[in-house]
Protein backbone atom coordinates (compact mmCIF):
# COMPACT_ATOMS: atom_id res chain seq x y z
CA UNK A 1 0.00 0.00 0.00
CA UNK A 2 1.77 3.01 -1.21
CA UNK A 3 0.91 6.56 -0.11
CA UNK A 4 2.56 9.69 -1.26
CA UNK A 5 3.74 11.85 1.08
CA UNK A 6 5.00 15.17 0.71
CA UNK A 7 8.11 16.79 2.61
CA UNK A 8 8.55 20.53 3.31
CA UNK A 9 11.46 21.98 2.33
CA UNK A 10 12.98 22.22 5.43
CA UNK A 11 12.99 18.64 5.73
CA UNK A 12 14.46 17.17 2.01
CA UNK A 13 18.00 17.15 3.74
CA UNK A 14 16.20 13.68 5.01
CA UNK A 15 14.80 12.67 1.85
CA UNK A 16 18.06 13.15 -0.52
CA UNK A 17 16.32 16.54 -1.39
CA UNK A 18 12.65 14.67 -3.13
CA UNK A 19 9.64 16.75 -2.60
CA UNK A 20 7.49 13.79 -2.16
CA UNK A 21 8.26 10.21 -1.04
CA UNK A 22 6.39 6.98 -0.88
CA UNK A 23 5.91 5.15 2.41
CA UNK A 24 3.39 2.43 3.96
CA UNK A 25 1.01 2.08 6.80
CA UNK A 26 -2.34 1.89 7.97
CA UNK A 27 -2.01 4.93 10.87
CA UNK A 28 -0.24 8.24 10.22
CA UNK A 29 1.80 6.54 12.99
CA UNK A 30 2.81 3.32 11.14
CA UNK A 31 3.80 6.00 8.02
CA UNK A 32 6.08 7.73 10.19
CA UNK A 33 7.80 4.77 11.25
CA UNK A 34 7.93 3.26 8.02
CA UNK A 35 9.31 6.97 6.95
CA UNK A 36 12.52 6.73 9.52
CA UNK A 37 13.27 3.69 8.25
CA UNK A 38 14.23 4.70 5.15
CA UNK A 39 14.89 8.53 6.29
CA UNK A 40 17.18 8.11 9.85
CA UNK A 41 16.20 11.20 11.61
CA UNK A 42 12.89 11.97 10.19
CA UNK A 43 10.91 10.76 13.01
CA UNK A 44 12.46 13.06 15.32
CA UNK A 45 11.71 16.09 13.79
CA UNK A 46 8.55 15.35 13.32
CA UNK A 47 7.01 14.02 16.64
CA UNK A 48 7.85 14.76 19.96
CA UNK A 49 6.25 12.89 23.32
CA UNK A 50 4.22 11.17 20.84
CA UNK A 51 2.77 13.39 18.80
CA UNK A 52 3.00 16.02 16.27
CA UNK A 53 5.51 18.97 17.42
CA UNK A 54 3.98 22.03 17.59
CA UNK A 55 5.05 23.69 14.56
CA UNK A 56 4.32 20.82 12.59
CA UNK A 57 1.20 20.07 10.88
CA UNK A 58 0.52 17.22 9.20
CA UNK A 59 -2.64 16.63 6.52
CA UNK A 60 -4.06 13.35 5.24
CA UNK A 61 -6.18 14.34 2.31
CA UNK A 62 -6.04 17.71 3.03
CA UNK A 63 -7.88 17.01 6.28
CA UNK A 64 -5.60 18.34 9.48
CA UNK A 65 -4.87 14.91 11.47
CA UNK A 66 -4.91 16.64 15.10
CA UNK A 67 -8.74 16.86 14.64
CA UNK A 68 -9.18 13.24 13.22
CA UNK A 69 -7.81 11.21 15.33
CA UNK A 70 -3.72 12.10 15.73
CA UNK A 71 -1.49 10.07 14.71
CA UNK A 72 -4.30 7.06 14.82
CA UNK A 73 -5.43 8.61 12.15
CA UNK A 74 -6.37 5.92 9.10
CA UNK A 75 -4.77 5.75 5.90
CA UNK A 76 -5.61 3.85 2.84
CA UNK A 77 -4.13 3.70 -0.20
CA UNK A 78 -4.19 6.16 -2.72
CA UNK A 79 -4.26 8.66 0.02
CA UNK A 80 -1.99 12.08 -0.09
CA UNK A 81 -0.30 12.90 3.30
CA UNK A 82 1.48 16.23 3.38
CA UNK A 83 3.57 17.63 5.95
CA UNK A 84 4.08 21.21 6.38
CA UNK A 85 5.66 23.98 9.05
CA UNK A 86 3.15 26.18 10.56
CA UNK A 87 3.34 29.60 9.95
CA UNK A 88 2.12 32.92 10.04
CA UNK A 89 0.92 32.32 6.17
CA UNK A 90 -0.06 35.31 4.24
CA UNK A 91 -2.25 38.74 4.21
CA UNK A 92 -3.52 39.68 7.65
CA UNK B 1 -31.99 50.75 11.35
CA UNK B 2 -29.43 51.34 8.24
CA UNK B 3 -28.58 54.84 9.79
CA UNK B 4 -25.49 55.31 11.26
CA UNK B 5 -23.84 58.82 12.80
CA UNK B 6 -20.39 57.56 11.23
CA UNK B 7 -18.73 55.45 9.05
CA UNK B 8 -16.60 53.72 12.18
CA UNK B 9 -20.12 53.15 13.47
CA UNK B 10 -21.14 51.25 10.75
CA UNK B 11 -19.10 48.00 11.37
CA UNK B 12 -20.43 44.92 10.93
CA UNK B 13 -24.37 44.00 10.69
CA UNK B 14 -23.10 42.61 7.48
CA UNK B 15 -25.81 40.57 5.56
CA UNK B 16 -26.45 36.79 5.71
CA UNK B 17 -27.49 35.61 1.74
CA UNK B 18 -28.72 31.84 0.68
CA UNK B 19 -26.76 30.00 -2.16
CA UNK B 20 -29.17 28.76 -3.73
CA UNK B 21 -27.17 27.09 -6.68
CA UNK B 22 -24.04 25.74 -4.88
CA UNK B 23 -26.40 24.49 -1.93
CA UNK B 24 -26.68 20.53 -2.67
CA UNK B 25 -30.11 19.72 -1.28
CA UNK B 26 -32.56 21.43 0.49
CA UNK B 27 -31.72 19.39 3.03
CA UNK B 28 -27.96 20.99 2.90
CA UNK B 29 -27.89 24.37 2.57
CA UNK B 30 -25.04 26.94 2.17
CA UNK B 31 -25.23 30.71 3.76
CA UNK B 32 -22.41 33.75 2.61
CA UNK B 33 -21.73 35.97 5.20
CA UNK B 34 -20.50 38.94 3.23
CA UNK B 35 -18.42 40.49 5.24
CA UNK B 36 -17.21 42.20 2.22
CA UNK B 37 -19.81 44.75 3.26
CA UNK B 38 -17.67 46.27 6.06
CA UNK B 39 -16.59 49.93 5.50
CA UNK B 40 -13.46 49.07 3.67
CA UNK B 41 -14.53 46.07 2.45
CA UNK B 42 -13.16 43.10 4.55
CA UNK B 43 -14.17 41.59 7.71
CA UNK B 44 -10.84 43.30 9.18
CA UNK B 45 -12.57 46.02 10.23
CA UNK B 46 -14.17 44.41 13.03
CA UNK B 47 -11.24 43.27 14.72
CA UNK B 48 -9.24 46.57 13.76
CA UNK B 49 -11.92 48.82 15.66
CA UNK B 50 -12.22 46.15 18.50
CA UNK B 51 -8.63 46.40 19.12
CA UNK B 52 -8.18 50.25 18.61
CA UNK B 53 -11.12 51.16 21.07
CA UNK B 54 -9.98 48.32 23.78
CA UNK B 55 -5.98 49.81 23.99
CA UNK B 56 -8.43 53.44 24.04
CA UNK B 57 -10.43 52.12 26.82
CA UNK B 58 -7.05 50.76 28.82
CA UNK B 59 -5.56 53.94 28.31
CA UNK B 60 -2.73 52.69 25.67
CA UNK B 61 -3.83 55.05 23.01
CA UNK B 62 -4.02 58.47 23.35
CA UNK B 63 -4.12 61.19 20.65
CA UNK B 64 -1.19 61.33 18.12
CA UNK B 65 0.13 58.17 19.21
CA UNK B 66 1.57 55.65 16.83
CA UNK B 67 0.09 52.73 16.05
CA UNK B 68 2.17 49.55 14.75
CA UNK B 69 1.25 46.38 12.99
CA UNK B 70 2.58 43.56 11.26
CA UNK B 71 0.05 43.38 8.25
CA UNK B 72 -0.31 42.48 4.65
CA UNK B 73 -3.57 43.54 3.85
CA UNK B 74 -6.77 44.02 5.07
CA UNK B 75 -6.09 44.31 8.62
CA UNK B 76 -3.35 46.94 7.50
CA UNK B 77 -6.66 48.69 5.38
CA UNK B 78 -8.72 48.52 8.09
CA UNK B 79 -6.59 50.04 11.06
CA UNK B 80 -5.70 52.94 8.79
CA UNK B 81 -9.21 54.11 7.98
CA UNK B 82 -9.79 53.92 12.03
CA UNK B 83 -6.90 55.56 13.13
CA UNK B 84 -6.85 58.32 10.36
CA UNK B 85 -10.49 59.30 11.97
CA UNK B 86 -9.19 59.30 15.27
CA UNK B 87 -6.15 60.87 14.79
CA UNK B 88 -3.42 58.16 15.21
CA UNK B 89 -0.37 57.95 12.68
CA UNK B 90 -0.01 53.73 11.42
CA UNK B 91 2.83 51.83 10.55
CA UNK B 92 2.30 48.69 8.90
CA UNK B 93 4.99 46.15 8.60
CA UNK B 94 4.27 44.03 5.52
CA UNK B 95 5.99 41.49 2.92
CA UNK B 96 7.76 42.69 -0.20
CA UNK B 97 5.42 40.44 -2.34
CA UNK B 98 2.26 41.77 -1.53
CA UNK B 99 0.03 42.94 -4.25
CA UNK B 100 -0.02 46.57 -5.10
CA UNK B 101 -3.46 47.45 -4.97
CA UNK B 102 -3.02 46.76 -1.45
CA UNK B 103 0.01 49.37 -1.08
CA UNK B 104 -1.87 51.96 -2.64
CA UNK B 105 -5.16 51.33 -0.42
CA UNK B 106 -2.64 51.83 2.72
CA UNK B 107 -1.23 54.95 1.54
CA UNK B 108 -4.63 56.55 0.52
CA UNK B 109 -5.34 56.00 3.88
CA UNK B 110 -2.61 57.55 5.36
CA UNK B 111 -0.57 54.61 6.72
CA UNK B 112 3.30 54.37 6.11
CA UNK B 113 4.53 51.18 5.03
CA UNK B 114 7.89 49.24 5.95
CA UNK B 115 8.98 45.97 3.51
CA UNK B 116 10.01 42.85 5.75
CA UNK B 117 11.45 40.17 2.96
CA UNK B 118 9.50 38.12 0.84
CA UNK B 119 10.78 34.99 2.42
CA UNK B 120 9.07 33.85 5.27
CA UNK B 121 5.74 35.66 4.81
CA UNK B 122 4.00 37.16 7.26
CA UNK B 123 6.47 35.42 10.01
CA UNK B 124 8.87 37.77 8.85
CA UNK B 125 6.93 40.65 9.08
CA UNK B 126 6.05 39.65 12.44
CA UNK B 127 9.55 39.89 13.78
CA UNK B 128 10.30 42.68 11.59
CA UNK B 129 7.55 44.41 13.88
CA UNK B 130 8.36 42.84 17.30
CA UNK B 131 11.86 44.63 16.58
CA UNK B 132 10.99 47.63 15.52
CA UNK B 133 8.27 47.73 18.94
CA UNK B 134 11.54 47.43 20.70
CA UNK B 135 13.31 50.26 19.29
CA UNK B 136 9.76 52.21 19.51
CA UNK B 137 8.49 51.77 23.31
CA UNK B 138 6.16 54.44 22.73
CA UNK B 139 4.64 52.94 19.82
CA UNK B 140 1.88 50.68 20.03
CA UNK B 141 1.78 47.18 18.82
CA UNK B 142 -2.37 45.78 18.76
CA UNK B 143 -1.16 42.75 17.12
CA UNK B 144 -3.85 40.82 16.16
CA UNK B 145 -2.66 37.43 16.44
CA UNK B 146 -2.50 38.26 20.17
CA UNK B 147 -4.80 40.64 20.79
CA UNK B 148 -8.11 39.29 22.64
CA UNK B 149 -10.32 41.78 20.81
CA UNK B 150 -9.40 40.66 17.71
CA UNK B 151 -11.83 37.77 18.71
CA UNK B 152 -13.80 39.35 20.82
CA UNK B 153 -15.04 41.34 17.79
CA UNK B 154 -16.67 38.56 16.41
CA UNK B 155 -17.58 36.81 19.87
CA UNK B 156 -19.98 40.00 20.02
CA UNK B 157 -20.45 40.76 16.68
CA UNK B 158 -20.28 38.21 14.20
CA UNK B 159 -21.26 34.98 15.92
CA UNK B 160 -24.50 36.65 17.50
CA UNK B 161 -25.29 38.80 13.89
CA UNK B 162 -25.25 34.80 12.49
CA UNK B 163 -27.11 33.13 15.49
CA UNK B 164 -29.63 35.54 15.15
CA UNK B 165 -29.99 35.28 11.57
CA UNK B 166 -29.55 31.61 11.35
CA UNK B 167 -30.84 29.86 14.28
CA UNK B 168 -30.61 26.34 13.00
CA UNK B 169 -26.86 26.63 11.60
CA UNK B 170 -25.36 23.26 11.83
CA UNK B 171 -21.65 24.32 10.95
CA UNK B 172 -19.44 27.26 10.60
CA UNK B 173 -16.34 27.37 8.05
CA UNK B 174 -13.88 30.15 8.40
CA UNK B 175 -10.60 31.17 7.48
CA UNK B 176 -7.69 30.53 9.85
CA UNK B 177 -5.11 33.35 9.19
CA UNK B 178 -5.00 35.06 12.55
CA UNK B 179 -7.60 32.73 14.13
CA UNK B 180 -9.42 35.75 15.64
CA UNK B 181 -12.56 35.27 13.44
CA UNK B 182 -12.49 31.30 14.53
CA UNK B 183 -11.79 31.74 18.16
CA UNK B 184 -14.72 34.45 18.67
CA UNK B 185 -17.40 32.71 16.69
CA UNK B 186 -16.23 28.88 17.87
CA UNK B 187 -16.43 30.35 21.56
CA UNK B 188 -19.71 31.99 21.00
CA UNK B 189 -21.50 28.86 19.95
CA UNK B 190 -19.48 26.65 22.09
CA UNK B 191 -21.62 28.75 24.94
CA UNK B 192 -24.76 29.03 23.18
CA UNK B 193 -25.43 25.98 20.72
CA UNK B 194 -22.62 23.89 21.10
CA UNK B 195 -23.62 21.61 18.40
CA UNK B 196 -22.48 23.70 15.75
CA UNK B 197 -19.68 22.59 14.39
CA UNK B 198 -16.83 24.92 14.24
CA UNK B 199 -14.49 24.41 10.58
CA UNK B 200 -11.01 25.50 9.17
CA UNK B 201 -9.94 26.63 6.03
CA UNK B 202 -6.30 27.09 6.13
CA UNK B 203 -4.77 28.70 2.72
CA UNK B 204 -1.27 26.70 1.41
CA UNK B 205 0.90 28.65 -0.41
CA UNK B 206 3.72 27.94 -2.65
CA UNK B 207 6.58 27.17 -0.55
CA UNK B 208 8.45 30.00 -0.74
CA UNK B 209 6.21 31.07 2.16
CA UNK B 210 7.27 27.77 4.34
CA UNK B 211 11.11 28.69 3.83
CA UNK B 212 11.92 28.22 7.19
CA UNK B 213 15.69 28.43 8.07
CA UNK B 214 14.52 25.68 11.08
CA UNK B 215 11.39 24.19 12.36
CA UNK B 216 11.61 26.08 15.68
CA UNK B 217 10.97 29.22 13.61
CA UNK B 218 7.47 28.26 13.41
CA UNK B 219 4.63 30.32 14.19
CA UNK B 220 0.91 29.41 15.57
CA UNK B 221 -1.05 32.61 16.67
CA UNK B 222 -1.04 33.14 20.58
CA UNK B 223 -4.72 33.02 20.02
CA UNK B 224 -4.80 30.12 19.02
CA UNK B 225 -7.18 27.58 20.84
CA UNK B 226 -7.79 24.05 19.49
CA UNK B 227 -10.42 23.02 21.47
CA UNK B 228 -12.41 25.55 19.94
CA UNK B 229 -12.15 23.83 16.15
CA UNK B 230 -13.50 20.59 15.27
CA UNK B 231 -11.78 20.43 11.93
CA UNK B 232 -9.22 21.56 9.67
CA UNK B 233 -8.48 22.32 6.26
CA UNK B 234 -5.45 22.58 4.06
CA UNK B 235 -6.65 24.04 0.99
CA UNK B 236 -4.33 24.71 -1.96
CA UNK B 237 -4.71 27.99 -4.53
CA UNK B 238 -6.45 25.53 -7.28
CA UNK B 239 -8.93 24.64 -5.20
CA UNK B 240 -9.36 28.37 -3.80
CA UNK B 241 -9.47 30.00 -7.10
CA UNK B 242 -11.70 27.08 -9.05
CA UNK B 243 -14.35 27.84 -6.09
CA UNK B 244 -13.98 31.46 -6.46
CA UNK B 245 -14.84 31.60 -9.51
CA UNK B 246 -17.53 29.20 -9.42
CA UNK B 247 -19.12 31.56 -6.37
CA UNK B 248 -19.17 34.71 -8.60
CA UNK B 249 -20.97 32.37 -11.96
CA UNK B 250 -23.44 30.64 -9.56
CA UNK B 251 -24.43 32.72 -7.27
CA UNK B 252 -22.84 36.78 -8.55
CA UNK B 253 -21.05 36.65 -4.98
CA UNK B 254 -17.25 38.46 -6.20
CA UNK B 255 -15.24 37.44 -3.40
CA UNK B 256 -11.42 37.15 -2.55
CA UNK B 257 -9.39 34.13 -3.21
CA UNK B 258 -9.15 33.02 0.83
CA UNK B 259 -12.91 33.23 -0.17
CA UNK B 260 -12.52 30.41 -2.59
CA UNK B 261 -10.25 28.47 -0.21
CA UNK B 262 -13.32 28.61 2.71
CA UNK B 263 -16.12 27.93 0.40
CA UNK B 264 -14.19 24.64 -1.11
CA UNK B 265 -13.78 23.53 2.79
CA UNK B 266 -17.81 24.43 3.47
CA UNK B 267 -18.60 21.88 -0.18
CA UNK B 268 -16.30 19.44 1.67
CA UNK B 269 -18.43 20.22 4.48
CA UNK B 270 -21.81 19.86 2.69
CA UNK B 271 -20.62 16.71 0.79
CA UNK B 272 -20.39 14.56 3.77
CA UNK B 273 -23.54 15.70 5.27
CA UNK B 274 -25.01 15.01 2.15
CA UNK B 275 -23.84 11.55 2.05
CA UNK B 276 -24.43 10.71 5.77
CA UNK B 277 -27.87 11.93 4.87
CA UNK B 278 -27.86 14.66 7.79
CA UNK B 279 -29.68 18.41 7.67
CA UNK B 280 -27.32 20.92 7.44
CA UNK B 281 -26.99 24.71 7.43
CA UNK B 282 -23.72 25.69 6.86
CA UNK B 283 -22.51 29.44 7.20
CA UNK B 284 -19.27 30.39 5.72
CA UNK B 285 -17.39 33.89 5.34
CA UNK B 286 -17.06 36.04 2.81
CA UNK B 287 -14.15 37.64 4.33
CA UNK B 288 -13.16 40.46 1.23
CA UNK B 289 -14.75 41.58 -2.58
CA UNK B 290 -12.08 40.32 -5.14
CA UNK B 291 -11.27 43.79 -6.41
CA UNK B 292 -7.60 43.46 -4.61
CA UNK B 293 -6.57 40.51 -6.24
CA UNK B 294 -7.48 41.67 -10.05
CA UNK B 295 -3.70 41.91 -10.45
CA UNK B 296 -2.57 38.28 -9.17
CA UNK B 297 -4.33 36.91 -12.45
CA UNK B 298 -6.51 34.52 -10.03
CA UNK B 299 -9.99 35.57 -12.11
CA UNK B 300 -8.47 35.05 -15.93
CA UNK B 301 -7.34 32.50 -18.15
CA UNK B 302 -7.56 28.44 -17.29
CA UNK B 303 -6.70 27.53 -13.78
CA UNK B 304 -3.30 26.18 -14.71
CA UNK B 305 -2.23 30.24 -15.48
CA UNK B 306 -3.82 31.32 -12.55
CA UNK B 307 -2.24 28.51 -10.44
CA UNK B 308 1.21 29.23 -11.67
CA UNK B 309 0.66 33.23 -11.45
CA UNK B 310 -0.01 32.52 -7.61
CA UNK B 311 2.64 30.26 -6.48
CA UNK B 312 4.70 32.58 -4.22
CA UNK B 313 2.40 35.19 -3.91
CA UNK B 314 0.53 35.63 -0.61
CA UNK B 315 -3.20 35.11 -2.00
CA UNK B 316 -4.92 35.32 1.14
Amino acid sequence: MAIEVRIPTILRTYTGGERAVEAKGDTVAELIDDLESRHDGIQERLLENGEARRFVNIYVNDEDIRFTGGLQTALSDGDTVVILPAVAGGAR
Amino acid sequence: MTRYDSLVDSVGHTPLVGLPSLSPSPEVRLWAKLEDQNPTGSIKDRAALAMIEKAETEGRLTPGATILEPTSGNTGISLAMVASMRGYRLVCVMPENTSEERRQLLRMWGAEIIASPAAGGSNEAVRVAKGLALEHPDWVMLYQYGNPANAEAHYRGTAPEIHADLPEITHFVGGLGTTGTLMGVGRYFREHQPDVRIVAAEPRYGELVYGLRNLDEGFVPELYDESLIDSRFSVGPRDAVRRVRELIAAEGVFAGISTGAILHAALAQANKCVKAGERADICFVVCDGGWKYLSTGAYEGTLDEAEDRLDGQLWA
